[in-house]
């Protein structure tokens, strides 16, 4: 199931606030499931200013690509070398070891207005199709 | 009259069409409107096949063929030795009447031959990757335009000028898509623009000089812009690979390897890269990879590059290739190997000298360029070109390209490995005549 | 097989493949030292050898030869074999683009009689020949838009059907326009309305697959054409399905302005394992100024190369792919004008034949006459676990080569047939049983699909690791040495 602690949008992202106004963001479990084996990312430099909701880099499966859109505004500090250097990752461990970004919050609030994971649980009931892991 | 291509039979059609649930064909096409519908459409009638080989024979026949006349005529066309076996090779119907292999698994052929190609072209061009293939050595010249302006995110295509001037033609009609501008550099590159996206430059010279291609990476390079070298394949039998001198994009018509001139098409694009530029290139990749018990077998790969998954974001709009052409480059490669590409090589190059010389020895003819070349070379004749083209039509050769719109009286010789030195001779004397004549004729 | 080998595997130092005349003449002195590569590492490989091992995999391989093809969208029909033996005579496959005019009649002939016929086919009034693939004829159309509305650049747009092939929006791109997508309505045509709504001033052309990708002739193409001229804006036809259409309808009459053919589909030519294929433009009107250059005039009895007056340019360093177009010439001259008429009214019953025997077995997204093609949709095993994917996997099992799957992306596990004039009813018959087994095994056995295909010479193949560690060549001699694998 979807951490409790994390946060998620309707384009299947999630957000882990951290100490600070530190965020680390990552698809989810669902949206990684419907990607299918992933094999490339494209990701936003370091420095990157990203805008909440608009588009930040590239998820690319075999026969796909889709577009990552940032949960939140801010500025990007790191981005997760391991995952873009092992695609896989984002598939076996969306919500831990498959992380994608690092991103220093430009507006704390934006997040408390995004989905808490009983609110995404259902949304991704609604949706029908349930990822078999 | 039933048709050959045809195989079901009136009842056949009558049955079918009871179970689709019509009395009539007419009524499959009703979605067409009325006013639409074809009344009359003319075309010659009907022929049998004995009838219509016979008729195109004789129009093929109307051509001067380069088997029956000895050519010297090359300007990015090569007439170069076919081994049998290429024919034969490609000539096998479960590759010819294949299509795109989508479906890996019973299309291990075309992608094992095509894995073979892509590797064949980076031992030859030295470079680190390839694709399967473009649709000529031009446009491959002009895709290659685009991937730079994308990669550096320049307008600016910078074009030496001693590039095959149909080439610069094509590569203007893709770069008029994106308004990017074409820039004309002369030899020694002083005026090559700070903010070009690439260098394009050919080796040999499309008037067969070789360049200094360590020269224009250095310039290239030096502002930030691609090197894109267009090659001969032919001559990396025996020439330092564009890799060696620091191209970051290599292309090329691979028409000499393997394939007739078939009056310029189909022939094939080569297009290869530094491997950092993977993500950019256009068309198709084969890559390897093992089926579901492990074992190894070959699958297009990175497709979301292209235009079936990407669509507006694509690389290229590229879908069908020249891939029967590229296979026949796999298996002519794979015949002359090691040796024999290097033996093609230097018989061009011996034999062409062979001619250069013996020309420029004819009074009146002289080497436009003095630099070293290949297998092409310019000269300055003592008359119109066209003129000595139409005597050593009449002769039975196939005279150089007119190059009198650039070089005054020049033309544009070629000698590869099937020039006999018959022909050669027969050509000298020709010219000879004219040398003859100019010195008759003072006023010529 | 299970050891698969590569050229360097059958490679030994000292072999040849070839047998080539010595120099009888004398050498010359070789350029500088600098300038010559010191290491050519390329395969070593005897002439049997190497016969046996292209022999080898060949027989890997699945052609029109082998059996039913009925891939969507690619027209697979059956390639005439004299045609090959008349494209290679050496008349046709050894003369030089360069060499006069006047020493290459009848291949000049050929082509301005091969534009006059596809000019009559499609009711246009100008064809060029030049381009060299469907993709390259489409960018020839996009780029005579805009030379069309080069004084108007406001004119930034091109509409796609979202039902489009993936090279109409790629080639919107390649011209520098903006691409939007029209949407499709319930019955599988063009979306009047919304057509309507998006059409402004702003629009230089829609591009329009007749019929469309689900085979289906969108019936209000009149109405489509109006809304478009209307405000100014040139209508694009892809010609990719025009084998329904020879004889019965004509894109110049139904107010095209230009149309892109493959003469690779339509005009039965070897597809060559993927190429090459060839994508002559032709074009009414008002366009013909601009299509690409050359096209084949015709002075008294003299054939000539001729540019049009303001020609978007050249669209490769020859004329386009002459070889394929002997080819389509020997096919149209075969069958004429009732010959090519019957070949699209077979095409359209066969796959009418298809859809009324499988639409029992699968779901059917737009029921109504098809035209050379039908989609169905996978929808209904994908509720039994069983993917469009696998079911195309399963037909391999049975001999077939299956048809285009996930494609138009617009219907859902969509399985696009395209069984084209070239098969028998009994041919038909078996697929539709095999499908049936397929639609069966769904239900009962679906691992059976899962696990497909069984009889290959290869299993499914790990795509993600192909693209995730990329392995596109092998290497030899010192270039080994120096890398890995690239």
């Amino acid at each position: 199931m979807n951490p409790k602690e994390y946060k998620y949008t309707k384009e299947h992202e999630w957000v882990r606030p951290e100490s600070g106004n530190r965020c680390k963001v990552g698809i989810t479990s669902y949206a990684q499931h419907q990607l299918g084996d992933i094999v490339f990312l494209e990701l936003p430099a370091p420095e990157t200013q990203v805008k909440q909701f608009e588009k930040m880099g590239e998820i690319e499966s075999v026969k796909a690509v889709s577009d990552l859109f940032s949960p939140v505004t801010g500025k990007v500090l790191e981005t997760n070398g391991a995952a873009i250097d092992k695609p896989e990752l984002v598939n076996e461990d969306p919500y831990g070891k498959g992380w994608l970004a690092r991103i220093e919050l430009g507006r704390i609030s934006e997040v408390d207005s995004l989905m808490n994971s009983d609110e995404y649980d259902r949304l991704v009931a609604g949706l029908g199709e349930q990822p078999s892991e | 009259m039933p048709s050959p291509y045809l195989p079901n039979t009136d009842a056949d059609r009558a049955a079918m069409l009871r179970d689709i649930g019509v009395s009539d064909v007419e009524e499959l096409f009703q979605d067409i409107p009325r006013e639409f519908r074809s009344a009359s459409f003319d075309l010659p009638r009907p022929s049998s096949e004995p009838e219509l080989k016979a008729e195109m024979r004789a129009l093929s026949g109307l051509n001067a063929n380069l088997d029956d006349y000895a050519c010297f005529l090359g300007a990015g066309f090569y007439r170069h030795f076919i081994p049998s076996v290429v024919g034969h090779m490609i000539g096998r119907s479960e590759f010819y009447t294949a299509y795109t292999p989508y479906q890996a698994e019973v299309s291990q052929g075309t992608l094992q031959t095509t894995y073979e190609y892509q590797s064949l072209v980076c031992q030859l061009t030295g470079m680190e990757v390839s694709n399967a293939g473009m649709y000529d050595g031009s446009t491959a010249a002009a895709e290659a335009a685009l991937m730079a302006n994308r990669l550096t995110e320049r307008d600016r295509i910078s074009v030496l000028s001693t590039v095959n001037p149909r080439y610069r033609e094509v590569i203007e009609t893709y770069a008029r898509g994106h308004d990017l501008v074409l820039e004309d550099v002369p030899p020694g590159l002083e005026h090559l623009s700070p903010d070009s996206a690439c260098l394009i430059v050919q080796q040999p010279s499309f008037l067969g000089c070789l360049e200094d291609l360590g020269e224009c990476a250095r310039k290239s390079h030096g502002l930030g812009a691609l090197l894109i070298v267009i090659t001969y394949p032919v001559s990396l039998g025996m020439l330092r690979p564009p890799s060696d001198y620091g191209a970051d994009i290599v292309v090329g018509e691979g028409q000499s390897l393997g394939s007739p001139i078939s009056f310029g098409g189909p022939v094939l694009g080569l297009f290869a890269c530094r491997r950092e530029y993977l993500r950019q290139i256009p068309g198709r990749i084969v890559g390897k990879t093992t089926d579901v018990e492990g074992s190894p077998g070959y699958v297009l790969t990175l497709a979301t590059r292209e235009q079936h998954i990407r669509r507006e974001r694509a690389t290229s709009n590229i879908c069908t290739n020249e891939a029967l052409i590229a296979l026949a480059a796999a298996v002519y490669l794979a015949a002359l190997g090691k040796a024999g590409l290097r033996r093609v090589a230097e018989l061009c190059y011996h034999k062409a000298h062979y001619a250069a010389s013996k020309i420029s020895g004819l009074k009146g003819y002289s080497l436009v360029y003095q630099q070293p070349f290949f297998n092409e070379f310019a000269v300055r004749c003592p008359a119109p070109p066209a003129r000595i083209n139409r005597a050593l039509f009449e002769n039975g050769v196939i005279g150089g390209l007119d190059l009198s719109g650039t070089v005054e009286n020049g033309m544009l010789l070629c000698v590869t490995e099937l020039n006999t030195r018959q022909q050669i001779d027969r050509l000298i004397e020709v010219l000879a005549r004219f040398q003859m004549e100019s010195e008759n004729e003072p006023s010529l | 097989m299970s050891r698969r080998y590569e050229l360097p595997d059958i490679s030994q130092p000292g072999k040849v493949g070839y047998s080539l005349p010595t120099l009888d003449m004398p050498a010359a002195e070789l350029p500088p030292a600098e300038m010559l590569r010191s290491d050519l590492a390329l395969p070593e490989v005897s002439e049997a050898e190497l016969v046996r091992y292209f022999t080898h995999l060949s027989k890997l391989n699945y052609g029109i030869d082998t059996g039913f093809y009925p891939l969507g969208s690619c027209t697979m029909k059956y390639n005439p074999k004299w045609h090959e033996d008349v494209a290679r005579l050496p008349g046709f496959a050894s003369i030089h683009p360069f060499q006069p005019a006047g020493s290459v009649q009848g291949a000049l002939r050929l082509m301005f009689e091969l534009q006059a016929y596809l000019a009559e086919i499609t009711g246009m009034d100008g064809v060029s020949l030049a381009p060299l693939a469907g993709a390259q004829g489409e960018l020839a159309s996009i780029l005579m838009v805009k030379a069309y509305h080069r004084k108007d650049s406001a004119r930034s747009k091109i509409l796609v059907p979202d039902s489009a092939h993936g090279t109409n929006p790629a080639t919107g791109t390649m011209g520098g326009f903006e691409v939007v997508s029209v949407p499709s309505d319930d019955k599988g045509d063009v979306d009047l309305g919304k057509l309507e709504s998006i059409m402004d001033e702003n629009v230089a052309a829609l591009t329009l697959t007749l019929p469309n990708t689900l085979g289906l002739f969108d019936t209000r193409i009149g109405k489509i054409s109006q809304l478009v001229h209307d405000k100014g804006a040139l209508l694009c036809g892809d010609g990719a399905n025009l084998n329904s259409l020879v004889g019965k309808a004509r894109f110049g009459d139904m107010g095209f302005d230009c149309v892109q053919l493959n003469l690779h589909k339509t005009f039965s030519t070897p597809h060559g394992g993927g190429g090459p294929g060839s994508g002559p433009v032709c074009a009414r009107a008002v366009l013909t100024e601009f299509l690409p250059s050359p096209v084949v005039a015709k002075d008294g009895e003299e054939y000539r190369l001729a540019s049009p007056a303001s020609s978007i340019g050249i669209l490769g360093a020859a004329y386009g792919n002459f070889g394929v177009m002997v080819r389509a010439y020997a096919y149209i001259r075969t069958l004429g004008a009732a010959g090519l008429r019957e070949v699209s009214e077979n095409a359209v019953i066969n796959a009418n034949y298809l859809k009324e025997k499988l639409k029992p077995y699968y779901h059917l997204p737009y029921d109504r006459p098809c035209m050379h093609e039908i989609v169905f949709s996978g929808k209904r095993q994908k509720t039994q676990g069983v993917r469009a994917l696998d079911i195309a996997k399963r037909l391999l099992d049975f001999g077939f080569h299956p048809p285009t799957v996930y494609f138009p992306i617009i219907v859902d596990e969509a399985i696009m047939v395209e069984p084209t004039e070239s098969e028998s009813k009994a041919t038909l018959d078996s697929f539709i049983d095999a499908m049936k087994q397929i639609a069966r095994e769904a239900e009962e056995n679906p691992e059976m699909l899962h696990s497909a295909p069984h009889h290959t010479p290869v299993r499914r193949l790990d795509e993600a690791k192909a693209a995730r560690q990329p392995d596109l060549r092998w290497r030899m001699g010192n270039d080994k040495e120096r890398a890995g694998t690239a």
